[in-house]
Order: structure tokens, then sequence, then C-alpha cells
């Protein structure tokens, strides 16, 4: 996903100068070529977030388009405030862009792993929160971010994301992505749990079980029109998120039907709220804590045959 | 200066100081003597440095001023609107409810706002941002931002600082107001406040120490902005907490209390004679 960021990014500025990227000092081989090709509108700000995102605002204030880097705890917990008061109190339009979603950086270990800021960056007020469910989604949210008003987090994985969408899809930031329909169950994903969303699909039909399948890739504001007419579809519904789900998108579903007095079956899947500390993989650490495409499809025909 | 604009810059100060004791004692709201420890810095800004227009206060090479010490936006209102940014009236409204001007300063609440500050350590950073800008557009304008001695507690200052002389900004000017109190304690208690110029010197800024009460070597200094071609500026400005009212000055006291109305009268008299 952070390639197809990078690429997209290149695009963008050739034909702007006006876009600015500022890193927290890290990149290698990552913008090697966009630093060399813009040396004027790449700035590595070195080992300081807080000022990054101070900076950042200050030269939105000034009128750049700004988008901000780093790995996902330092960009979002390290300079909370920062990103509170300067960018989102003032409304400044600047991106935060975050790598390593979710459990990315499995044996960087809990210091790097990205599971509990979708819960602290939904919680503030005017900013824009996207998780993109693939590389393609990652090229046109990156493009239309520049049409914003208010500021975005765009949270990325690491690398080897499948591509799940073709370059051809119609894709709005705010607008859930309906991969697929189905007439039984509904799997609603975020961010890098779109492929696992698709795979489980496959294996529920299997088992004679038809699934819509949607990437909702933004988190805030949620597509409540969306929302509202899975439930009037009477589907059980199931969220997907390599993230704590009692802080994540599903909570924020769940608060949703609770205030609209909507009644759903609704199970979240993701991760209890607990530090990763078991040392792993990706693969392995989705596999221990049951969100890996087995022990989802397992758990959802056990939940809908209950 | 000539004698007649020395003495009418006074009386603006004088001025401003008496509406600060009014706004607060009508609002019975905190930091009173943070508010009257910068009001020759804002004065001498507002009326002989900054470049700005108050019919048009957003003006793209207007001088920006950002008040990093939100905490005394009680000095900066006064100021703006004795200086044409808007109608003093409004500072009656100063902390009231479902009012515009609030304890800390909202971007934009008022005409000459630049940024919204209360929480201490952001203000550098944003400076930093817009004098970035500005050198990158070569747009001439300066950008001047006014922090607390005891902000510079604050790590995201150093970090500022750090990059405000990496990338040579000597469009930037940082201002303390040395009033040598922080919230609960003797700055220098907490900070070897005598270190202070040669920490930002190390940090490749260049500083001037100033009484900051005295209109005349403010102006000068403020006149000699860069100090050095390539550097930022750093301007440490020695003053008193509660200057103007010899009953509030220097008393930690003050960080929290607001005159009550049958004090004001004594304290406005107090003023009129010191200053």
């Amino acid at each position: 996903m952070r390639k197809a960021f990078v690429k997209k990014l290149e695009e963008l500025v050739s034909k702007n100068q006006n876009i600015y990227l500022l890193t927290g000092d890290l990149g290698f081989s990552v913008f090697d070529h966009f630093k060399e090709k813009f040396p004027d509108n790449y700035i590595n700000m070195g080992l300081s977030e807080a000022n990054m995102i101070g900076v950042a605002a200050g030269m939105a204030m000034s009128g750049k388009q700004v988008f901000v880097y780093s790995i996902i705890p330092f960009i979002t917990f390290r300079c909370l405030e920062q990103i509170r008061n300067d960018i989102c109190l003032q409304n400044l339009p600047v991106k935060i862009i975050g790598v390593g979603e979710g459990l990315s950086y499995g044996t960087s270990g809990p210091t790097h792993h990205s599971i509990e800021d979708i819960g602290v960056m939904s919680s503030l007020p005017n900013l824009v929160v996207i998780s993109p469910g693939d590389p393609i989604e990652v090229e046109k949210i990156t493009e239309q971010s520049l049409g914003l008003d208010s500021p975005c987090y765009i949270r990325l994985g690491k690398s080897g994301e499948p591509s799940v969408n073709s370059h051809e899809v119609e894709l709005r930031i705010g607008k859930g992505n309906i991969i697929k329909e189905g007439k039984d169950i509904a799997i609603l994903s975020t961010g890098n749990m779109l492929s696992t969303a698709i795979k489980v699909s496959n294996a529920l039909e299997y088992e004679g079980i038809d699934s819509t399948v949607v990437s909702l890739h933004t988190i805030k504001p949620l597509d409540e029109v969306l929302l509202k007419d899975l439930s009037a579809h009477k589907q059980h519904i199931f969220v997907l998120e390599e993230h704590v789900a009692s802080c994540g998108l599903c909570s924020r579903i769940a608060f949703y039907y609770l205030q609209e007095n909507i009644k759903v079956n609704l199970t979240c899947i993701g991760l209890p709220d607990n530090f990763v500390t078991l040392v792993g993989s990706q693969e392995f650490l989705r596999e221990t804590y049951g969100i890996d495409v087995r022990s989802i499809k397992d758990r959802i025909v056990s939940t809908i045959r209950r | 200066m000539l004698e007649e604009n020395y003495i009418e810059l006074l009386n603006i100060s004088r001025e401003i100081r008496e509406k600060i004791l009014i706004m607060h004692a009508k609002s019975n709201e905190s930091h009173l003597g943070s508010s009257l420890s910068i009001v020759d810095i804002l004065t001498v800004l507002y009326f002989q440095i900054l470049n700005i227009n108050p019919i048009d206060p957003y003006e793209e090479n207007r001088d920006r001023f950002i008040l990093s010490k939100g905490h005394a936006a009680s000095a900066l209102y006064a100021v703006l609107a004795k200086r044409g940014f808007f109608e003093e009236k409004l500072l009656d409204t100063f902390a009231e409810d479902g009012g515009r001007i609030s304890v800390h300063p909202e971007r934009f609440s008022v005409p000459g706002v630049e940024a919204s500050t209360g929480s201490l350590g952001h203000g550098l950073s944003i400076g930093v941002g817009i004098a970035l800008t500005a050198k990158k557009d070569k747009k001439t304008f300066k950008t001047y931002v006014l922090m607390s001695d005891g902000e510079c507690e604050e790590g995201s200052i150093w970090e500022a600082a750090i990059l405000a002389s990496r990338f040579k900004l000597d469009n930037l000017v940082g201002i303390i107001d040395k009033n040598k109190w922080q919230a609960y304690e003797r700055t220098d208690k907490i900070q070897n406040l005598s270190l202070l110029k040669s920490k930002w010197e190390s940090f490749g800024w260049s500083c001037r120490e100033v009484n900051g009460h005295n209109l005349q070597e403010l102006i000068q200094v403020f006149r000699g902005i860069p100090f050095e071609v390539g550097k930022p500026s750093l301007i440490i400005a020695d003053t008193i907490k509660g200057k103007g009212v010899p009953e509030i000055e220097d008393k930690m006291e003050w960080h929290y209390k607001s005159p009550k109305i049958d004090e004001l009268e004594k304290f406005i008299k107090s003023l009129r004679k010191s200053v």
C-alpha cells in the first residue's frame, strides 16, 4: 500500500508543486525516487513528530497541501495533542499518513503495532479517518484527499497487500465500496482485512452461505446510508478489522445503530483489548487471535447456524 | 523616537493594562499576571513593528504574530481592539457565556488571532511552518512567536528550534517573556534560567536580551531583526509578572486571582501612578 501511496503522490506533485511531503526520518527505498525527483517538495523533518505536525499546520495556514508521513504510533499517539489542537481544532486540511496498520509490523513488537489508532483518531472532531482496503483504494483516496476541506488520517499497510479492486472501480471517500453482493450475510471490512474478507466470502460459498462484502475504507464519517440499507436487508452483519474491536470500526457501527434505534445482528471480529506481546509475524498473530481466513469463516458459520 | 510618540506609546500600554484589569475583574478569570507582563512587548509590536492592517487583517504579506503562551490572551485581545481590529466593547464579553473571546485564543474568533493556542509548546512549530513556507514562496513578511520562560520546558519547543536553525529562518522571531514565574513555582527552580540564552544560541539562534518593559529598548531590538542573516532571532525579554500594578507585581497568586470589583479602582489608581 505504501508503494501505491508514493507512486500516486509523485504523480500528484508533478502536476501541483504546492504539495509537500514531510516525513519523520524514514522511507528507505520507499521515498528514494520521490526525494530525488522533487527535492523541494520533500522534507525529512527529523525525529520530531510533535514539531512536524505543528509545522504542517503552519504550512497549511499558508495555503500548502501537506502530507505528513511516519509509522502509525509515532504519527498519531506521539503527537496527538498537536494533531488535536493545531490541525483538527483549526480545521486545516493536512493529510496525516500512517504506515503499518494493525499488526503489519508484527515482529517489531507492540511499540510498532497499530491496533488502537482508529479509536484514538476517530475521537477527534473534523478529522476524516480512512483505512484503505488495497493499493487501488490507496491511490484513489490519496488523490481525493486533496479535495477535502478538513484534515484526514489515512492508515496504510506496510507492503504486499494484494489488489482486490480493478483500476476502474468507482470509489468515494465516505462511501463504502461494495465488492460483491450476497443474500445471506454482510461482511464489512476495513483496511488490510479486505483480502481476508474476500477469501472468507469465497470459503462461505462452499458452506452455502452467500455474502455481501464491503470495503468500508472510511471509518469517519461512517457511510450511514449504506449501514441503513444493510440493516433493511435483515442480514447478519460481520465487521472485520485488524484493530481492537471495542474501539474500532465495529464499535462505531454499533453506536450508530444504537443511536438510530435500528435492531441488527452485529458481530465484531477484531482484536481484544490487549497489547500484543506475543512475538510473531502478522500471519502468525492473525491466526493466534482468530482473525485469519479459517477462524473467521468458522466463527461466521457457527454464529449464524447457532 | 520623538518624545510625543513615546508618551503616546506609554499611554497606549497603560490603557491596555487598564482594559486587562477590567476584563479580569469582570470575568473573574485567571492569568492576569501573565497578561500584564507582555503588554509592553505587544504594544511595541502592534503599534511600531508589525506590518499589519486592521482593515485587511488577513492580507497575504502581513507579518504574523502567534501568542504561544495562549493563557495571556486577554492582553492580545486588548491590543488588537486598541489597534482597531475590532470594537473595544467586545472586550467586555471576555469569557462571557455565549461570547466570542475565550481565556485562550481561537484562530479567527476575532480578526487578528492567527492561531489557536493554550497548550504550551505549540506556537513555535506553527511559526516555523509559516516562516518556512514564506521562504519557499519568496515572501518577505516576518513571523513572531511569543513564548513564556516556563514554556521552554516543553520538548516540542526544542524540536522546532532545531528545525528553524537548520532552515536558516531569519524571517522567524522568537520572543520569550521571561517573567520568572511559572504556574506553581519560580521558573528558576524548575529550569536553570541563567542558561536560557546559551541554550538557544547553541541551537543556532541569534539572541538578544532586553528589558521587556522599556519601550525604547524593545523598539530598538525589534528594528535590528534579523540579528544575523541566515539565523532565526530570539529576544529574551526580562519582564515582571503583573507589571504595572505594584500590588500584583511578581506574585505567583496573580496567576490565579482576579481583582474584585471593589479593588479595581485602587489597582487602576496604582497603575496610573506607577506607569
